[in-house]
């Protein structure tokens, strides 16, 4: 692709050279070295992805690249980042003066990062944040500045650019917010554009667009760009070449297609294998745990067994939902009268069956997460009746509820966020046991503890520790041993596995799908990731603006979708290898606001039976084809 | 990635040792001086030599701290003195520490018409100036060290109450309290064991602030006879009379000024411990 592109008559010269580059962090006796010696090359016009997990120093490379290590408390500590500014000169970044690097930061070199709320200054306008680039680098006065901010608002595929320019951030959605973080960033026709994993915290649809939009500009503009990403579907989608990073260290490095077709270094073979590749459980009715390479010191290791999930029992539901409806009211009149309402759930109805695993699918806004928050009566429902093996909830007494609360479990999505952190894991996971009053003895509760940690793959010692002792994938294994502590028949995982390294994710999901053989658990697997559903679920049900759009068994959704948003989220999905065409189907829009005026309640779908179980939302238009 | 490391190990947090020792010399032993001050002197610092008025220090072995105007010995009034100053300082600050942060956590945990009642009450009350309080408060009930705690208790509780229900709005919508919530958790045991330990750490602080600050108002009401009896000696009060002979005789009001310093520094590093103790993470500390 980047062979079309205008490019510099030096094209093989690199724009960007970094040489054993050393990072570190703490002070000089007791130094972290969180990057050893790395070296690579960035060439004009092409796109580098820099790969790696949590800790690998990916992020840190590319701080280190722009000296902005320097604000962080990361010291460099050896080696050269040669640039190439012209023709004629080559700077070393690392010697570079401060106000060299004022000049070169933003002009020629320029930085999207992850976070785009946090990134763009709240107090100001679009508008005034675009032009002081403009200004400060260029010089041009305020109305060229807007003129141009405009151009490039248009640019980055933003509608309504005019009136754009005078909004806040916060009146933006993520996936715009983004948007105009690119348009900044290439204000000044930079040579190399550093994005940190720009895209990873908005919704796949969302994604797609984006990193569409960075693909055509580069191709446009003729941009060399380093991505860091931790994701393999986006490196495969997006990558010229690639650069593996381990524990600090570059472990692989080469064209996109090698490194995916065959990779040389165990690690990046253990990452690779940990990702989870949508459609590949095609063909087959049931979920399949698969074994995954776990790094163990340096040396891969296979961990675990393939096994067919075949633990669903469909003779009567433990679960019933009917026509759940749940609302918030948002915006009151000076006199308390509510005008607006988010129609977070409408009218959604699923059964869970037990040993099965529903995955309740949706972006952003879809109420996905509101009706496992309403099932674990976190909040109330607005309407409708919920099931548990044959009881009404709403009929229950206060004790029957507080018992639901004992057969009903959350696994949050941030096990950090959700671990208190004042007190011990033992205590964290004994703490069901308690107030259910499961175990009166003391010393059988710490032994239960002891033996819930070791179901989980965690040492009984670790209970005394706290949780900022652990690292993510083993909190999240605390939380799921904490889950599991009161014996439940149901468990509600709310994007449980959204935010863990590739590797550690597979190890989790296996987890799951290993306990539930055991436990015979229910799940409902709550999440917007495609492709871990297809892995974990026997049924799907897909979610857009708080209704149930397509229900199914999960090889009817995958392989036969019916709904146009179905489709959409699935062909969103970055795949995992470089071979496939890249994705030109462009997906436009953003995802449409739940919060409607009192009194403009929401069409409810009506639903039809494609095939046995699964049911599909009748389209507007095919509405109209009918009548 | 960069704030996973560089945490200290835990133990080595939690005693760190000098601090920890310092605080419980200090406090410990001005604690011990002033509870066995009847024994070491018998006469409660009250006795008279008008002969020996303002022996500088360090010069006569009886008064080794010198002697006031009247003759009396600073050393000895310093340590009688403690025993009003510590009880009001300590005794108020524990007071107005329990019942704010009972009404903090009731007002932010439960929300609804308990905290708009609760601190409506608490901002009338910051609205009345303090020594119009006192006053009013004192002339009622009369004056005596237990009332001047008392008084403490009402006019402060209101601090803590605003600090606590801060801490609980930003804890009660955090992920872990919901978790707790999820798994069956009643409100009881989340208030106290959950969201009381998180918002411990901002109270120990203010509570070592106050207690020197209680010290010295303690005086103040004495000065303007709204508090103790005069005659009983305190380090606050002490501190006002040696203000006139501050030129002639610095010994008279430097000594109880620094037996005031010396136990808030004490408490101090003490709370600084006791908040480190309190979070196992090590977030807070310095």
């Amino acid at each position: 692709m980047s062979d079309t592109a205008a490019k510099p008559a030096s094209v093989h010269a690199p724009l960007l050279s970094v040489r054993s580059l050393s990072v570190e962090f703490g002070s000089r006796d007791s130094a972290f070295r969180a990057v050893k010696e790395v070296s690579f090359d960035v060439m004009p016009g092409r796109t580098l992805a820099v790969v790696g997990e949590s800790g690998s120093g990916k992020s840190v490379t590319s701080l280190a690249i722009m000296r902005l290590t320097d604000y962080t408390g990361g010291r460099i500590a050896g080696g050269e980042v040669l640039f190439r500014r012209s023709e004629q000169e080559t700077l070393d970044l690392v010697k570079a003066s401060d106000s060299t690097l004022r000049e070169i930061r933003g002009n020629d070199i320029a930085m999207i990062f992850q976070e785009p709320m946090t990134s763009l200054n709240p107090v100001f306008t679009i508008g005034n944040q675009i032009s002081e680039t403009l200004t400060l680098h260029e010089g041009l006065n305020a109305r060229d500045a807007r003129l141009r901010a405009k151009e490039l608002l248009q640019k980055v595929r933003l509608p309504d650019a005019d009136k754009l320019l005078d909004r806040y951030p916060h009146q933006l959605s993520g996936g715009m917010r983004q948007r105009v973080m690119i348009a900044m960033a290439l204000a000044c026709n930079p040579k190399l554009l550093i994005a940190d994993e720009p895209t990873t915290a908005l919704d796949v649809t969302i994604q797609a667009q984006i990193l569409n939009i960075i693909r055509d500009l580069q191709q446009e503009m003729g941009t060399a760009v380093i991505f860091i990403t931790h994701d393999m579907g986006v490196v495969a989608e997006m990558a010229d070449d690639v650069v593996v990073m381990w524990k600090g260290d570059k472990v692989e490095q080469g064209p996109v297609r090698e490194i995916f077709a065959a990779p040389q270094h165990p690690y990046t073979r253990a990452l690779l294998s940990a990702v989870p590749r949508l459609g590949s459980l095609k063909g087959q009715p049931l979920p399949k745990r698969t074994p995954v390479i776990v790094m163990d010191g340096g040396v891969p290791k296979q961990v675990g067994e393939t096994h067919v999930q075949n633990t669903a029992d469909y003779a009567k539901p433990i679960l019933q939902v009917d026509k759940l409806t749940t609302r918030f009211d948002v915006g009151k009149t000076f006199f308390g009268r509510v005008t607006h309402r988010v129609h977070a759930v409408e009218e959604v109805s699923f059964d869970i069956y037990p040993g099965e695993t529903l995955a309740l699918v949706g972006e952003s806004g879809s109420g996905k997460s509101t009706i496992g928050r309403t099932l674990q009566q976190l909040i109330e429902p607005t309407g409708g009746t919920v099931r548990f093996d044959g009881r009404d909830m709403a009929a229950m007494s206060q004790g029957e509820r507080r018992r639901l609360r004992q057969e009903i479990q959350y696994i949050f999505q941030d096990p950090f966020a959700s671990l208190d952190p004042r007190h011990t894991v033992g205590y964290s996971i004994a703490e069901p046991i308690i107030v259910h009053g499961l175990i009166k003895d003391r010393k059988a509760i710490d032994r239960r503890v002891q033996e819930l940690l070791e179901q989980v793959g965690l040492q009984p010692q670790h209970a005394k520790r706290y949780p900022h002792e652990f690292s993510g994938g083993q909190r999240q294994r605390v939380c799921i041993a904490r889950a599991l502590a009161s014996d439940p028949k149901l468990i509600i995982a709310d994007e449980s596995v959204s935010a863990l390294d590739v590797s550690i994710q597979a190890q989790i999901v296996n987890l799951l799908m290993e306990l539930q053989e055991r436990r015979r658990l229910s799940y409902l697997f709550i999440t917007h990731d495609m492709a871990v559903v297809e892995k974990i679920s026997h049924r799907v049900a897909v979610m857009y603006l708080g209704q149930i759009v397509e229900i199914g068994t999960r090889q009817a959704v995958f392989e036969n979708p019916q709904h146009s948003y179905t489709r959409k989220l699935l062909s969103a999905v970055p795949i995992a290898d470089p071979q496939r065409e890249r994705a030109e189907t462009r997906i436009e829009g953003e995802i449409p606001s739940p919060v409607r005026p009192v009194g403009q309640e929401p069409a409810i779908h009506r639903m039809r039976e494609v095939e046995p179980g699964h049911w599909v939302a009748i389209e507007a238009d095919q509405l109209r084809g009918a009548a | 990635m960069a704030g996973t490391q560089a945490v200290p190990s835990p133990s080595r947090r939690r005693f760190r040792s000098l601090e920890f020792a310092l605080g419980v010399i200090l406090t410990g032993g001005m604690c011990l001086a002033v509870l066995f001050s009847s024994v070491l002197f018998p006469d409660g610092g009250e006795s008279m030599d008008l002969m020996a008025r303002l022996i500088p220090p360090f010069q006569n072995p009886a008064h080794i701290l010198g002697t006031d105007p009247l003759g009396r010995d600073v050393l000895a009034r310093v340590i009688v003195g403690g025993k009003i100053s510590l009880t009001v300082g300590i005794l108020s600050v524990l007071g107005a520490v329990v019942v704010g942060t009972l009404v903090g956590l009731i007002a932010g945990y439960y929300r609804g018409i308990a905290e708009v009642l609760l601190m409506r009450f608490a901002d009338i009350q910051l609205a009345l100036p303090f020594i119009l309080i006192a006053i009013m408060f004192l002339a009622i009930l009369g004056t005596g060290v237990d009332k001047v705690i008392f008084f403490m208790i009402v006019a402060q509780w209101v601090q803590y109450a605003r600090l606590v229900r801060g801490s609980v709005l930003a804890l009660r919508d955090r992920e872990f309290i919901l978790s707790a919530r999820a798994i069956g958790v009643g409100n009881r045991r989340i208030i106290f064991t959950h969201i009381l330990p998180n918002v411990l750490g901002p109270i120990v602080i203010l509570m070592t602030l106050n207690v020197a600050n209680n010290i010295l108002l303690e005086s103040s009401l004495t000065f303007l006879g709204l508090g103790v009896d005069p005659l009983i000696p305190s380090w606050g009060g002490m501190l006002a009379d040696g203000r006139t002979y501050l030129q002639s005789a610095w010994w008279v009001s430097v000594f109880p000024g620094l037996a005031i310093m010396f136990t808030v520094l004490g408490l101090n590093l003490l709370g600084d411990w006791l908040r480190d103790l309190l979070d196992p993470t090590g977030q807070t500390s310095k």
